[in-house]
């Protein structure tokens, strides 16, 4: 069958939407520079405050912009192939289903590589941000989480009519995992239930990942929440490729 | 076997509960085939089941001896939407270099295509900086990349100037002549004249097939326009 990836494809879709976000001046823009004017406010907010308090927030953020940017993003993007009908174009080619899913990917996942670069070192060498592990590997949750936020978003394009209601998935998937993330109260100190719940967020991973690379020179634990992380993001792909229908009514 | 490209036995497709199209036969060989009709009468519900991305309730169709949507028929199809696909913010070029890829074919195939729609001199421009009809244009050259074995145009002449039409009627004619079957559809009824043969179709069910000549002589009709009102007429008496 033709659910098998074929590099040629792949690249061309990945490359494809690279030229877009070319043109999209705008975007391409925000993409790069959001993060960083937040981080930045960020510790401006809490520059005079007494304490540590951008060192425990800060790592936290760096795993929810990437996420959240991209869910955005890929969310719209993919409705609009969806009406456009370039993805029924698509899909009426030598297409796989995989081949678009992993263009968009590594399209995403190269722009949140340097979204990421962007904002971990402004924060470690301006903002004076403590990283006690290796900057790489927090820059590797980043991508990671990117990723991941990509695919949710790929997913979830297929239950919107509209990028009205694209948007909307924005409070619904990401604001309860950036609540229950461990960002306003830590994870452990959360209600049983609500622990629970955060127990099975893929965001939850992405900011213990990063508080444990902050504080610990230990790689252990964000290796394994890296693994989890992968693991979401493979399901949130497979459950999109689902949805990529040739046929339609 | 190889006599037509496509064979349709039994065709129903039944959407929002109701028969858009029921229990359709058809067969389909060379040349240009045209399919008119008025807006909503399942022209394009049609086109959608040879491509294979219509989800059919029942019935079989068959296209260049494989059944439609199987994966070995989607480098041998060329399908052109009736609204524009191709990416708003790309150029004409950019876009049509894309989907060459995904089909894996070269450059060459992409600037035969562009020539072929009369876009060469757009070929660098933005596709959302054009007009409505070179959209369509761009759209028609990515359906024309890589000489298809079928093509399955939706509407392709819609809105653009006469001496435009001309031309890509010609050029269907030429594909045609190399051997590609191509099969297009209108509602613009001066357009059946161009088509070696004519389906008229109405709500869903075929009403008329035969070559324009052949249609007009057996209404005594002037014309399809008035051909396709005596048929009707003919049928509700």
């Amino acid at each position: 069958m033709s659910t098998l990836v074929s590099p040629r494809v792949t690249l061309a879709v990945a490359a494809r939407v690279l030229a877009q976000l070319r043109r999209d001046r705008r975007t391409l823009v925000m993409l790069l520079a959001l993060p960083t004017l937040l981080m930045s406010l960020l510790w401006w907010i809490y520059k005079d405050s007494p304490g540590v308090v951008f060192d425990s927030i800060g790592p936290s953020l760096l795993a929810l912009f990437p996420f959240f940017i991209m869910f955005l993003v890929t969310s719209v993007t993919t409705l609009r192939e969806r009406s456009s009908g370039t993805l029924e174009r698509l899909l009426s080619m030598p297409m796989g289903k995989l081949d678009f899913l992993f263009g968009y990917a590594l399209a995403f996942g190269l722009m949140a590589a340097a979204q990421s670069a962007i904002a971990v070192g402004v924060s470690v060498v301006w903002l004076g941000l403590d990283v006690t592990g290796p900057v790489w590997l927090l820059l590797l949750v980043a991508v990671a989480d990117a990723v991941l936020g990509s695919a949710l978003g790929l997913f979830v394009s297929a239950f919107a009519q509209t990028e009205f209601q694209a948007v909307q998935f924005m409070p619904a998937v990401v604001v309860p995992q950036m609540l229950l993330c461990g960002l306003l109260v830590p994870r452990d100190r959360l209600p049983g239930v609500l622990e629970a719940i955060s127990d099975v967020l893929p965001l939850s991973y992405a900011v213990d990942a990063m508080q444990s690379l902050v504080k610990t020179a230990s790689t252990g634990e964000a290796w394994a929440d890296v693994g989890v992380i992968a693991g979401f993001t493979a399901a949130a792909l497979a459950l999109g490729a689902v949805t990529l229908r040739r046929r339609t009514p | 076997m190889m006599n037509n490209s496509v064979e349709i036995t039994g065709l129903t497709v039944v959407r929002g509960g109701r028969p858009v199209l029921d229990g359709l036969d058809l067969a389909i060989g060379g040349g240009v085939t045209g399919l008119l009709g008025p807006s909503g009468c399942g022209k394009t519900t049609l086109m959608r089941c040879l491509v294979g991305v219509q989800r059919v309730t029942s019935g079989r169709v068959n296209v260049l001896g494989q059944e439609a949507g199987s994966a070995r028929l989607r480098d041998r199809i060329g399908y052109h939407t009736q609204a524009a696909s191709v990416y708003d913010d790309l150029t004409v070029k950019e876009n049509l270099m894309f989907f060459a890829r995904v089909r894996g074919l070269g450059r060459t195939a992409v600037d035969r295509a562009v020539a072929a729609v009369d876009l060469d001199r757009h070929a660098g421009q933005v596709v959302r900086s054009l007009s409505g009809g070179e959209r369509s244009r761009a759209s028609l050259a990515v359906a024309l990349l890589g000489d298809p074995d079928l093509l399955v145009l939706d509407e392709p002449t819609v809105g653009l100037d006469p001496v435009l039409r001309q031309e890509l009627w010609q050029l269907f004619h030429r594909l045609a002549d190399a051997g590609s079957a191509v099969f297009v559809s209108s509602h613009v009824m001066d357009e059946a004249e161009r088509c070696d043969r004519l389906l008229l179709m109405r709500e869903g069910v075929l009403i008329a097939d035969g070559t324009p000549d052949e249609i007009r002589a057996s209404t005594g009709s002037s014309d399809i326009e008035q051909a396709f009102l005596a048929i009707v007429g003919g049928e509700a008496a």
